[in-house]
């Protein structure tokens, strides 16, 4: 296995296993932070903290465990338009949902 | 391995690539496009829940402080170890540690199973208490500060939950499918570093199911814990 090394570039990247240990104890550690966030009062800061902690620990999957961050451009870009495409999902439904309200305005 | 690498390197090339390198980057491409594809079928309900939520919040509150936390955070735990198990086999496949890899998708099977395990006996709890959505849906409302919060919308929070829950769980099935697959094909020395994509496309999607846990633990559980008291 000594010519291992000249074949990475051909077979892929292959991530140190301390790598993988350290992503493992960062999201363990996140898990634990997420919890214990929602035991405090921060108001409407409680979901947008848990969606940070959630987004967090969410790109270090893709990066690392996903191997993103050693992909091809094609990939990113595919990743970047799930992304994109989700949003216009959900911008676009609460587009019509948030502005419901306002339409049933009886002043004049 | 009984096969020599060359001999595997051939016969894993496709006739219509020119080569491994290109075989393998067409595999990757079609896999995430297959899961930009699952992002937008979980992205629905991800978009009915957010819909609900902002109509009914108090409600979802209420379903909310239903949930056990301590369940879900253990198998948010038990996902992640069964992320690096999935991680470390796929290292294992690309440098050519057969056993190695086969012993770590073994672990990761075991930790889908104890993950299926922990929300099975969830599942039965909501199921005694009345807390799946249907004629037998009773929800009784305990908020002081907001009498006015109707069962009828917390039956909502909990036909997410079930369904968000079930399909992910559904998801887990396939995926501890697939793995069993992976040991069965590895065990047959189909895999080599040369040509390991179905081993890399699986983790792919292991680490998907993962992903999409990692936003249903706090959406769900975590909606407004301090209410709980």
């Amino acid at each position: 296995m000594a010519d291992l090394s000249e074949h990475t570039d051909y077979v892929g990247h292959v991530i140190p296993a301390r790598m993988y240990y350290v992503i493992w104890a960062i999201l363990m550690v996140m898990t634990a932070t997420t919890v214990f966030a929602a035991t405090l009062e921060l108001g409407v800061f409680n979901i947008v903290l848990a969606l940070v902690i959630a987004t967090f620990k969410g790109t270090l999957v893709v990066l690392f465990f996903m191997h993103l961050r050693y992909s091809t451009k094609l990939t990113m870009v595919t990743v970047v338009a799930s992304i994109f495409w989700l949003f216009i999902l959900f911008s676009l439904t609460m587009t019509d949902y948030i502005t419901r309200a306002w339409s049933t305005y009886t002043g004049h | 391995m009984a096969t020599s690498e060359i001999q595997v390197a051939e016969h894993a090339l496709q006739h219509h690539f020119a080569d491994m390198e290109q075989q393998k980057e067409t595999s990757t491409f079609g896999m995430w496009m297959f899961l930009l594809t699952e992002i937008m079928f979980f992205g629905g309900l991800f978009c009915a829940y957010l819909v609900y939520r902002a109509s009914y919040y108090h409600a979802f509150v209420e379903g909310s402080q239903k949930m056990n936390i301590w369940l879900g955070a253990t198998n948010t735990a038990v996902l992640i170890c069964s992320s690096l198990s999935m991680a470390l086999g796929v290292r294992a496949a690309q440098m050519a540690k057969p056993k190695l890899m086969i012993a770590l998708m073994l672990v990761t099977i075991l930790f889908g199973f104890g993950f299926l395990g922990i929300k099975a006996v969830e599942y039965h709890e909501h199921w005694v208490n009345h807390e799946f959505p249907g004629p037998n849906f009773h929800f009784e409302t305990g908020d002081p500060e907001h009498p006015a919060t109707d069962p009828q919308h917390t039956q909502i929070y909990f036909s997410l939950y079930w369904a968000m829950t079930g399909l992910h769980a559904l998801h887990m099935v396939i995926g501890i499918g697939l793995v069993t697959w992976i040991v069965i094909a590895g065990y047959r020395g189909l895999f080599s570093p040369e040509y390991y994509s179905p081993v890399e496309n699986v983790g792919l999607y292991w680490h998907f199911v993962d992903l999409v846990w990692i936003y249903l633990f706090p959406l769900l559980y975590l909606i407004s814990h301090k209410h709980g008291g």
